[in-house]
């Protein structure tokens, strides 16, 4: 009994300090700047006010932005949930002769750093014609490894059989994938949404370096450029900080159960 | 042969679609139909570009020689050797190094206390907790930012003012060249940890309840169960944790990049950061030999790891 007691105690100090600054951050964006520049600094709000967030739609197209950010992030989703599930078929219930060496090249995508492809996977989108476009932000990021893994190992599971059954009565492949195979996938593509949802929400740098206008910036751009300009207007960029991170924590908390069990199941096999 | 086998191989013959050459020919021409978005986008954004680095640091191209592409010169070995010498290289390099060797460990550490501590005893507020726990690691980094600049302000922060209540006169921390690097070390930690906890919650569950039971029996106390049973028992998931934290950390870019642009004094440079410096200055010769010279360094730590930590009957 005290044991268990002081395993609450100590998980719930744990809480405390990983909620902190997320809290003291929201809290703080409801501060006027003086509050907030202010030593010793408060906790609670002592004259609560949406002055930063009007300051904040004022002086930046969140609008625009925010569609942008939702816009990559749905074809994002859409396009990994079709692909990521076709790539997965190959490996799995097909005769697929190459099947270790792209197994290989998929593991070879999670380890070359971003930072070695950035300049040529630029001049890449740059001959295309995709610099300061919607697609060319998305385009390295429409398959995804970690998608891949995480259906190759529900199909995996999926008996052979039921192809086979399928194949005798005459069925194409497509119709098999889209009919049979892909309907019985949806637990694990529901935690393939979420986490190519959150990659491409979250992802900056590369956005950073494609979009140049802002009526093509995503919302984690317009903050970080926000952020160079306004490096000392705190209550302003908390006021930021908390409009980027809103959605996916809500997200996050209505759908963790997907998203938790189906990163532990790609980790361990 | 057994007859087991030779039964399973009658009944393979029997399911498989007529067994005619035809139709394999055709599944095996469907696999590379399946497949093509994949490679396709694979050969445009990530071989192509690859050995485009790799080719590119044998040379001495800036991005003023790109509209000029006769200008530019193979060097050989140049920028390597260039390499071993830049002061602010060696820096970044040692930084790295640094950031991986402490920041690993330290996400590994937490997140293992949080899923024993999870798995023993707490049933009800579990899922409550390993939410909260894991939000960090959901959140974009820019706003992780911009609240941690702000926790850690020297005057206005809330860290300073609970260390001051304490009777303890807190540094400039971002501010400092000897605190910048471990608080973004603390910060990566508290932004990591949670994703090592779900993985080891994983592998927790697969652990069977008799082991335990037999030590009970045996009268092995709570510390030497972890020791002889948990960790053991938790190798691959270990392993899996190792290497994908490695990988993610040796990369790192985005703290320095938005929370001390590197600074104070470079104190807080990365490898990857300093590339992208070199890349922004135009010399793409030279940052693609540091940044291939990454690259190889990540492989070779994850053959590493994986040969030291692989589970032992394998």
């Amino acid at each position: 009994m005290i044991r268990r007691t002081a395993l609450y105690v100590l998980l719930t100090l744990g809480l405390g300090v990983v909620i902190t600054p997320f809290g003291w951050a929201v809290l703080s964006s409801f501060k006027p700047e003086g509050e907030i520049r202010q030593n010793p600094p408060t906790f609670l709000p002592a004259h609560a006010t949406l002055g930063q967030y009007r300051e904040l739609f004022h002086r930046l197209d969140l609008f625009t932005v925010f569609l942008n950010s939702v816009l990559v992030a749905v074809i994002v989703v859409l396009a990994n949930m079709l692909f990521c599930s076709m790539v997965a078929y190959a490996l799995t219930k097909l005769p697929f002769r190459a099947r270790g060496a792209v197994f290989t090249l998929i593991m070879l995508q999670m380890m070359v750093p971003s930072i070695v492809l950035m300049i040529p996977q630029f001049v890449v989108v740059a001959n295309l014609g995709l610099v300061n476009t919607i697609f060319g932000i998305m385009l390295p990021y429409l398959v995804m490894p970690l998608g891949i893994f995480l259906m190759r190992q529900f199909m995996a599971d999926i008996p052979d059989e039921l192809v086979h059954a399928a194949r005798i009565d005459g069925a194409g492949e497509f119709r098999i994938f889209f009919r049979v195979v892909l309907p019985l996938c949806k637990p694990p593509l529901a935690t393939l949404s979420l986490i190519t949802f959150l990659t491409a929400w979250n992802n900056f740098l590369w956005p950073a370096v494609v979009a140049q206008s802002q009526d093509k910036y995503t919302l984690p751009v317009a903050l970080a450029i926000f952020a160079n300009q306004e490096a000392t207007h705190y209550g302003l960029l908390l006021a930021g900080a908390v409009v980027v991170v809103t959605p996916v924590v809500i997200l996050f908390l209505a759908l963790q159960r997907f998203f938790v069990e189906g990163i532990a199941s790609t980790g361990i096999k | 042969m057994s007859t087991a086998t030779a039964t399973r191989r009658r009944v393979d013959r029997a399911s498989r679609p007529g067994g005619s050459t035809r139709r394999r020919a055709r599944g095996r021409f469907m696999a590379w139909v399946f497949a093509a978005p994949f490679l396709i986008l694979f050969l445009l954004m990530y071989a192509g570009p690859l050995l485009a680095g790799l080719g590119m640091s044998f040379t001495d191209l800036k991005s003023t020689d790109v509209r000029h592409p006769l200008n530019v010169n193979g060097v050989g070995l140049d920028n390597y050797q260039r390499l071993l010498h830049d002061d602010a290289m060696r820096k970044a390099a040692w930084n790295t190094f640094f950031f991986v060797a402490t920041g690993v460990p330290l996400t590994i550490v937490f997140g293992l206390a949080a899923a024993v501590a999870l798995h023993s005893g707490i049933r009800r507020a579990r899922t409550f907790f390993r939410a909260g726990y894991f939000l960090p690691q959901v959140t974009s980094i820019i706003g992780i930012a911009v609240a941690w600049r702000f926790l850690l302000d020297p005057q206005s922060g809330l860290l300073n003012e609970a260390l001051g209540a304490i009777g303890i006169h807190g540094p400039a921390w971002l501010a400092d060249e000897r605190t910048a690097l471990p608080s973004l070390v603390a910060m990566a930690t508290w932004r990591g940890f949670g994703f090592d906890m779900v993985i080891f919650l994983a592998a927790l569950q697969g652990v069977p309840r008799e082991l335990y039971e037999a030590a009970d029996v045996d009268g092995a106390g709570r510390w030497a169960q972890f020791r002889r049973i948990t960790l053991p028992m938790l190798r691959p998931a270990v392993l899996f944790t190792v290497v994908y934290s490695t990988i993610g950390y040796m990369q790192f870019l985005e703290e320095p990049f938005v929370m001390t642009k590197g600074g104070p004094l470079d104190s807080t440079l990365s490898a990857s950061y300093a590339i992208y410096f070199q890349f922004g200055a135009g010399n793409y010769g030279y940052a693609g030999a540091a940044a291939s010279v990454l690259f190889m360094v990540i492989v070779a730590l994850s053959f590493l790891q994986f040969r030291v930590l692989r589970p032992k009957h394998l």
